[in-house]
This record gives C-alpha cells, structure tokens and sequence, in this order.
C-alpha cells in the first residue's frame, strides 16, 4: 500500500486565501467535495430517519394479527416508499457522501474533477425525494406496489401518483450517474503521482467498481420507469399481453438493473471493511490483490444472476439452471473476501474500538446474509423461500447489518478526521450493543416466520406467525430508538470533544491520515508523493 | 435427519429465549405431502448444514483470533500479507463444495418441471383477490374467496383456528394422480403457493404457466397468494383438498350435476321477477362479497383508486352503461368482468342494490331477464 514521503503541514499554509463561504449559500453553492460530502452525509441520515419512520409503522401495524392502525392500502405505500428511501434516499446518498469526502483525500486528489456537477448531484436529490414523499398525500395515495413496482401493478392498475414516481426515479437516477462520472474521472484523473492503480486504498478500488455498476445499470432502470410511464399513460403495451407485451418482461428489465444495484450497494462496503480491520488489527491487509479481483468478479458476475430473483416467473427449465449456477459461483469471490478480512485478524494486535466493533459484527452478520443468498439460490428450495419472509430476512442482513453497519462504521472511523474530535467512546459503544442485539431480535426471527409460511408484503396474518410477529416488532422499536443514540453521538463530536490527532488510530495507514484533523478545507492542492 | 434438524432449530430458538410461546408455528420448512416437498426440504436441509459447517470455521477461527491476538495481551502482530496457496485453496474448495450443492439441487428441478402425463388438469386464474378453479376434463369451475369475516379482521370478533387461511370453496383434487396446474391471471400478477406441495407459481395475466404435484395422502393443505397483487395481497388464501381417487369422483360429479342444475335454474328464473326485498337481499349478499373490497361497504369507495357508487351518475341515471360495466368490466382499470363469475339473478340483484342502497334510491328494480337481454345471446 501507499507511503507518504511529503511533510503533511506544508499545504496547511494555502488555506487562508480561501475558506468556506458563510450561511445558507455556502452549502447551496459549495464545490468543495468535503461540504458536499457532509451534505450527502446529512441528507442520508435525515432519509435513514424518514423511512425508518415509515419501518415503525409497518411494525406497528404487524405488531398483532388483524388491522389496527393502517388499512391494506397505506399499508403496501409504506412499504414501497420505505425500500424507495432506504434503498436510493439513505444507503446510496451515504455511501456517494463518503467516495466525496474520502476519495480525493484516499488518492491525494485536491477535490472531485468535477466539482460543479458535483454539487448539482446532491441538489437534485432534495427535490426528487420531495417529490416522492408529497405524492403519500395524493388522492389516491402515494405509490403501493412495492420498490419493484412490477407490471401491470404499477401500470393499469396504480394510482396516479405513479407519474410522481417515475419522474422522482428519474432524478435519483441521474443523480447517481452524475455522481458515479464523477468518481470514475477523479479515479483516473487526480490520483497523486506514483499512486498506480494497484496501490489505491480499496474503498477507492470498489468504488470505482460501483461506479462502472452505477453508470451500467442506472439507464436500464430509467428505461424501465418510462416504459411504465407510457403504459399507464400514453397506451403502449410493453408489459401487456393484450397489446402484445409481456409482464414478466418488465422483471427481466428490473432486475437487470435490480441485481447489480444490491452490489452496488455492498461493494463500497467491502471497501469500509478492508480499510477498518487492518487499523485495528494493526497488521497490512490480507490479499490485496486478491480483494480486487474478487470485486471485479462480483461485479461482472451480477450481470449474469438477475432472473435468480424470477424463479417463480415460468422459466424454462435450462434459464433456471443457468442462472442458479451463476448465482452460486458468487458465493466463491465473495468467500475469498470474508477469508482475506479474517486472515488479517489472525495475528494481528487487535483493540476494539466502536468502528472495529461494526466492522467485526459486519462481517458475522453480512457472512450470514450471504449464507441465506446462497440457500436462495438453490432454485428448487427458492420456490419455497420466494416471496415470504426468509427473503426480508436475507436483504435485510445483507442491506442493513451488511450495507448500514459498514456505513457507521465508516462513520465512526473517519468522524475524527472530519470534526476534529474524537467521539464518545461509551456513547459509540452503548449505540452499537443495542444495535447489534436489537437488529438480531428484528431480523433473526423472520427466518423462521418465512419458513412457516409467512408471504411477506402483507399487512395481516394467519394466528400461528403472532408470537414471532409481536417479538421481531419490539426488536424494530429497540432498533429504531437506538440509532437516537447515534443522531446524540455525533451533535457531541461535532460540537466539541477531546482534540484528534492527524493519524487518529494508531494502526491507521493512508493519505488521509497524513493530513490534519480537522481535514482543511482545501487538502492536497500540491499532490503528495507516493513511493 | 428430521429428528436432528428439529433439534437444531429448537435449540437456536431455545437460545433466543421464546420458543414457549410460539408451540403452534413450525420453526423449519413443512416437509410437506409429495415426493418433491421431501426432496425440497432435504435440499434446504442439506445446503443449511454446509452454511453452519462454513459458518462454525470461518466464525471459529474469527473468534479465536479475537480472543487471542488483542493488543491488550500484548501480542506483536504480525505482517504477513499474502500467501497464494492458501489464497487458491480458499477458491478452489468452495468450488468443489459448490458442485456437490449442484448436483442434487439439478435433479430436484427437472422432476419439478416435468409436467407431463398428468392425469387431472385445473386451470388457475388469479383476479383481484381470489382464485377460480377449472376443472379441463370436466364440466366443473368456480370462484374461491376468503372466508374469514370481516369483523375478525376488524378485531370485533374472536379469529378463529384457520384466521385469513379458509375459503368459501377449496379446490379439490384425488390423491395418488398427477394434478397438473396451468395457471395464469385475468388482471396483474400473481402466485399460486401450496407449501405442503412446494408448488409456487406466478400467476401472469396473458400467459399460462405449468406446475404439478401428486398428493399421497388425504388432508386440507392450506396456502397464499405470494406475489404482491394490490391492496388485498393479503386476503387471497388458498386451500386444497386431497380426497382419494372415490370420494373424488363422487364430488366431482355431484359438483358437475349442482352446476349445470344451477344453469337450468338460471334459464327458468328469466320468466319470473323477484320482488324488491329479494333483489336487495341478494343484491347486498353479492356486493359484501364481490364489490365491497373496492368500492368499500359503503360505497363510498377510496378516492383516487375505486370510485364511490354511493351518488355516482352512473348509478342514479345510466342504467344501461351500469348493467355494462358490470358484466363487461372495463379494460385497463381494476373494474373486472363479472358475467363470468356470477349468475344472472345475482348480477341483477348487485346491480338493484347499488341503484337503492346508500341514498341512491333510484326506486330502479332490475331483473336477472334484463341482464339476460343485455348480454346479447
Ligand atoms: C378490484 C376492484 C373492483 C371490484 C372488486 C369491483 N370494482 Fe367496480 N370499479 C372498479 C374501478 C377501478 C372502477 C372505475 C373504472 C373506471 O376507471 O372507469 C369501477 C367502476 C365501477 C362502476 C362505475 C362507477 C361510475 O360511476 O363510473 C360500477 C357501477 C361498478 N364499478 C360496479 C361494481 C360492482 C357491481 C362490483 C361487484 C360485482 C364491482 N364494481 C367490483 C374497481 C372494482
Ligand atoms: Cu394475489
């Protein structure tokens, strides 16, 4: 990996010429990746909150069989709008804040390359979340077909909040590939001389991996929302068999998007992890080169698997096999990593900090996600987990102790360098305890539920599933107060604490650390020199 | 196997400290009735103890290493940072493992597609929100709904045993024959689900898909709609009966002879009226049952997505239009054909009780020779 031979402080002296902005208008004009990046940062949170929200209400209303505080209808809006705002509102928003904040910093790069399209990227996003949120006040109600908003559901049969959807979705997707432009041009562009690509830090290596997803796959999903778009509304039958379309077109088309969107989602992770446990273990991190051409397996290979998620659609028989196998050999790249994060361990001097602690229960926990994905790949048992709650289980180990665990654990790890101060130790420590039981009495049950039988996306059911439902609903509440604890956690480190030094842990290797804390407002306007 | 998979669920729940309260809900896959469900289960069965074998290594040696080289125990770490066999040997063995899963997996699903020489065939039509059943060799086809009360959902009476999993009429089916499914939609998607069969199939309006089970023993086998359909995803439960190959025959002709004396009947009604009362009572039966989930009991309907009758012009002025849509429903929307789904004195005792019911008070009687008369011969 990458060595620094520049004295740290000698671009602390450019600063003063050219700080931030004041007020509102520094945030509204800013270019500079590091407030971007806290913008992104802020946004994902607030959304995180929002459809978090939306996940009491749905627990809530599971909480006991029969209809209490929601009818079927608003029932299936929360929880079509809650996968839309975790999936495009807290966990993509998160994960671009970070490639801003970190990877100009990671590759000695004095900013994105494209700083203003950098800052239209985020200000889209306000607007099209805003669109889909007011579209729940709609007469009629907002969207309710769920995030896949298969055909003819969400065509003939939908409200007309849909055209409020499809033009939201547009939004996000834009936004997501101006960001992922941006990442790629910046990777390839401004890393600091001497940094080859085989000596970047992973985040940036699976970063740019993502991006190359990002950019593959977003058109496919914009193609998919305006096809719906003019099935509902200016009589097209692409997914109506009456008109000569097919339905099961429309999941073709989804998933080909959808598939490759759920590494998008993980990969940046993977990148998290491998930058968190070699600090703490205070040993290099096993299997570099290894870690990256796993990536760039597990990315080409989640082009080959998306009908993995139709099983049940009627295929023949050989697309089934195709796609089981394929499916399959994931588990294989992604075994490597987990491997290579426990080799790194192994002998290491470890010491336990909050990040290490998310990291660690990331790797147990997204290993098991895995262990559930690999079971729905087998095709003839997939016929029975599909559509139930097994399948909740398995995403949700996946997106949330996979994708949002790495995302605090990035968070705690890089918030040092980006405050100035150190945050609270105990706090962090209380806040992921409870998060780790609570996420495991949420979701662990729901395996259960789902192989007795429980379909999911229903807002009511059989008396046998009670005692699990009332059970993995508390377990919801705990999880959902507990992140208050986070919110409380970093106002503190904001606000004050103890001061951070530059290399903020002791095992901390790369150029971010060589530059103060906190990180100047402009870092690395000369390129740093990497042996 | 069964005994020792059992115990190993139990003990997990064990561990999570509830498995007291929850003695009805099995904690594992049904085994189910068919050969296949066996060969389903053992496959889930199989895959989930290679995970735990995975996940006991790879977790061991994580564990151990935590509780071993922590720097609080003042350990030097080491900086090793490849090694390329053992990065091979990492790669290659979860490819052999792989293989093995593979194998049994391929075979289970070519039996599970192979439906050929069946002897019995049901046609499978999903609508918003319930099945129909079409027996193809015989003259026998109906609806089949969810039976439950409303007021149970409602939480104003006490649910009963099978609460959102009983139907007014179960299909049926012999036991020891091959039961080939074709199933299919008349409006979005959706999925047939039988768990003791492991049959799951998606429902797709214009395209028929095939699926099959055999059945060894009697029993009622109980399922749901699995593919999100609109607001009563929920609420389309199915039930199956097995009956062996004699009491079959006998329900299949009695149903045969029921349904074509309902015809009959239907033909010989066209030349008499019913009286107001009569059309109302039925009329009110037939809307709880078949419009009430969308245009709601009050026929207020839900703004923006089913429209209220309640004042509507159609249903004050346009009698003809009102008879029209109902019979011929209107594509595109969620407004389905009802001629097909209830008989003609039921279509003109809706039709009567949307026209007087809720302050409409149209005073308007239609009657089941007038709906004769609009469908055209
Ligand atoms: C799956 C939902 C659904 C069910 C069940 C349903 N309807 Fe409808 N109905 C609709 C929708 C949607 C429309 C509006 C169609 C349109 O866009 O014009 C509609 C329209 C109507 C209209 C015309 C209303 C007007 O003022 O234009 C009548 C009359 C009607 N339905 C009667 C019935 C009757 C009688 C039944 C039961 C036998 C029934 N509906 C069951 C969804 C449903
Ligand atoms: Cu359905």
């Amino acid at each position: 990996m990458s060595t620094v031979t520049t004295d740290p402080h000698a671009h602390a002296e450019h600063e003063h010429h050219h700080g931030p902005a004041k007020g509102l208008k520094r945030w509204l004009y800013t270019t500079n990746h590091k407030d971007i990046g806290t913008l992104y940062l802020l946004f994902a949170l607030t959304m995180f909150f929002i459809g978090g929200a939306m996940a009491m209400v749905i627990r809530a209303e599971l909480f006991q069989p029969g209809l209490q505080i929601v009818q079927p209808d608003f029932f299936n809006q929360m929880t079509t709008v809650h996968g839309l705002i975790m999936v495009f509102g807290a966990v993509m928003p998160a994960f671009t804040g970070l490639a801003n904040w970190l990877v100009p910093m990671m590759i000695g790069a004095p900013d994105m390359a494209l700083p203003r399209m950098n800052n239209w990227s985020f200000w889209i996003l306000p607007f099209a979340f805003s669109i889909l949120l007011l579209s729940l006040f709609m007469e009629g109600g907002g969207p309710g077909f769920g995030w896949t908003f298969y055909a003819p559901l969400s065509t003939t049969y939908s409200s007309d909040s849909t055209a409020l959807f499809v033009f939201s979705v547009h939004i996000m997707g834009i936004s997501s590939i101006m960001g992922a432009i941006n990442v790629i041009v910046t990777i390839m562009n401004l890393r600091a001389p001497g940094m080859t690509y085989m000596k970047m830090p992973l985040f940036v290596w699976t970063w740019f991996i993502t991006a190359y997803l990002l950019i593959a796959v977003m058109p496919v999903l914009a193609g998919a929302v305006t096809m719906v778009l003019t099935d509902k509304y200016f009589g097209t039958s692409f997914f109506d068999a009456a008109g000569g379309g097919d339905p099961v077109l429309f999941q073709h088309i989804f998933w080909f998007f959808g598939h490759p969107e759920v590494y998008i989602m993980i990969l940046p992770a993977f990148g998290i992890v491998s930058s968190i446990v070699p600090t703490f273990a205070r040993k290099p991190l096993f299997g570099y080169a290894s870690m990256v051409y796993a990536t760039s397996s597990i990315a080409l290979l989640s082009f080959l698997v998306w009908a993995h998620h139709m099983f049940t659609t009627g295929m023949p028989v050989f697309a089934e096999l195709f796609f089981m196998y394929c499916t399959m050999l994931i588990a294989v790249p992604t075994g490597v990593k987990v491997f290579n994060w426990v080799a790194t361990m192994w002998r290491g001097a470890m010491t336990f900090e909050v990040p290490m602690m998310f990291a660690l229960a990331f790797i147990v926990l997204f290993t098991i996600g895995g262990f559930s994905g690999l079971m729905l790949a087998i095709t003839p048992a997939d016929f029975q987990y599909h559509d139930t709650y097994f399948v909740v289980a398995h995403f949700h180990y996946v997106l949330v102790t996979g994708a949002i665990f790495s995302i605090m654990a990035a968070a705690y790890y890089w918030l040092p360098k980006w405050t100035g101060h150190m945050y609270d130790e105990t706090l962090g420590q209380w806040h992921f305890w409870c998060s780790l039981i609570s996420v495991n009495v949420l979701f662990f049950p729901m395996h259960f539920v789902g192989l007795a039988g429980m379909p999911r996306r229903i807002p009511d059911y059989a008396l046998q599933f009670a005692d699990f439902n009332a059970l993995i609903s508390i377990g919801g509440f705990a999880f959902g107060l507990s992140q208050l604890l986070f919110v409380w956690l970093v106002v503190k480190c904001i606000k004050g604490g103890e001061k951070a030094t530059a290399q903020v842990w002791e095992g901390a290797e790369g150029l971010e650390w060589t530059i103060p804390s906190p990180a100047p407002y402009h870092s690395f306007t000369t390129p740093p020199e990497i042996k | 196997m069964a005994k020792t998979s059992y115990l190993c669920w139990s003990l997990l729940t064990f561990l999570l400290a509830f498995s007291t309260q929850s003695a009805e809900m099995p904690l594992n896959m049904t085994q189910g009735v068919t050969e296949i469900s066996q060969q389903v289960y053992h496959l889930h069965m199989k895959i989930f103890y290679i995970c735990c074998a995975i996940g006991v290594a790879v977790f061991g040696v994580m564990f151990w290493s935590i509780i071993h080289h922590r720097k609080s125990k003042g350990v030097e770490p080491a900086q090793f940072h490849e090694s390329t066999k053992v990065e091979l040997l990492w790669t290659a063995l979860p490819v052999v493992i792989l293989i093995l899963m593979a194998i049994p997996a391929t075979q289970t699903l070519i039996a599970m597609e192979d439906t050929s020489e069946a002897d019995v065939t049901v046609l499978i039509t999903g609508s918003q929100w319930k099945w129909h059943y079409k027996y193809m060799d015989h003259k026998v086809e109906y609806y089949s709904l969810l039976a439950t009360p409303r007021k149970q959902i409602d939480n104003k009476l006490k649910k009963g045993d099978n609460y959102l999993l009983e139907v007014d009429r179960p299909l049926v089916i012999p036991t020891g024959k091959k039961v080939r499914f074709l199933v299919t939609s008349d409006d979005v998607i959706h999925s047939w689900w039988v768990p003791a069969f492991a049959v799951k199939k998606d429902a797709n309006p214009g395209f028929i898909n095939e699926a099959w089970t055999k059945v060894d023993h009697p029993g009622v086998y109980r399922g749901q709609c699995a593919e999100l359909c609109g607001k009563d995803h929920g609420f389309m439960p199915i039930v199956v009966i097995a009956k062996d190959q004699a009491d079959f025959d006998q329900w299949i002709a009695q149903e045969a002879a029921t349904q074509a004396a309902a015809k009959a009947e239907e033909q010989k009604l066209l030349s008499m009226n019913m009286s107001k009362e009569e059309l109302m009572a039925l009329g009110e039966k037939t809307y709880m049952g078949y419009c009430a989930a969308c245009h709601q009991p009050t026929g207020m309907g839900i703004p923006g997505v089913f429209p209220a009758l309640k004042g509507s012009k159609m249903a004050l002025e346009d009698l003809p239009g009102h008879i029209d849509i109902v019979l011929n429903g209107k594509t595109g929307t969620a407004m389905q054909a009802f001629a097909k789904q209830l008989s003609l004195s039921e279509i003109a005792a809706v039709i009567t009780y949307e026209r007087n019911a809720w302050d409409n008070n149209t005073g308007d009687l239609v009657q089941a020779a007038d709906i004769a008369k609009a469908q055209k011969p």
